[in-house]
């Protein structure tokens, strides 16, 4: 059942990531595109969990918290890029 | 049991991934943009993240908590981004397609209207332009 399961899921996932990375390469404005880059960072950890529990393997869990982390600092300091005209005053 | 229980988690949490970025690609406005994944990713990551959990904890012996972390990190992130994300919107004035609120006072109502007919066409001949100005309410 779950050997089944998981290649759909991963194709889903990974149609997600293909959408989301077409609107960043063809998103009319700038909000467009950080969003977009917020949402595949997002997608890329839903793919990095469903590759953990295929191979049975722990090892991505640190790969993940570290793009959730980083995704997170990035999309604070372009949205703060765009608010202010500049990261750190 | 299990196995059943961490197949529907898993496909409901793909399904809604896929829900999400499929709104991100195909909805109009940037503000609709934004309401997309900003809710249907979270809840389809986490529960990915929740039959994750489960199934290590299955395996394993002891349970394990690292998805309980990137779950945790990423509920208290995706608000704050998203609300950043809605802030620099408006800051730039993007093109939206909600109506602005009209003032309500009695006898400039007919003029604010035909004020409001006369800028739409604008608007909308310049949609993918980022900086039309908008009219103060």
């Amino acid at each position: 059942m779950l050997d089944s399961v998981i290649p759909i899921a991963l194709g889903l996932v990974t149609a997600a990531v293909a959408m989301s990375f077409w609107r960043l390469m063809c998103g009319p404005s700038m909000p467009d595109r950080i969003l977009a880059l917020d949402t595949l960072y997002i997608n890329t950890i839903a793919l990095l969990m469903l590759l953990g529990i295929h191979l049975g393997s722990a090892l991505f869990f640190e790969a993940a918290l570290l793009i959730a982390l980083m995704g997170f600092i990035g999309t604070v300091a372009l949205c703060k890029y765009l608010l202010r005209g500049d990261i750190i005053e | 049991m299990l196995e059943y229980l961490l197949s529907f988690l898993i496909l409901t949490g793909a399904t809604l991934t896929f829900i999400g970025s499929l709104g991100l690609l195909r909805l109009k406005d940037f503000y609709m943009r934004l309401h997309g994944p900003t809710k249907a990713t979270t809840l389809g990551v986490g529960s990915l993240l929740i039959a994750s959990a489960l199934f290590f904890s299955s395996r394993n012996a002891g349970i394990s908590l690292h998805e309980i972390l990137i779950t945790v990190f990423l509920v208290i992130t995706a608000p704050v981004s998203a609300h950043l994300l809605a802030k620099a919107a408006l800051h730039l004035n993007l093109h939206s397609f909600a109506k602005m609120p009209v003032k309500s006072t009695k006898g400039e109502e007919g003029a604010d209207d035909d004020a409001m007919d006369t800028q739409t066409p604008e608007e909308k001949s310049s949609s993918s332009d980022t900086h039309v100005p908008r009219k103060p309410v």
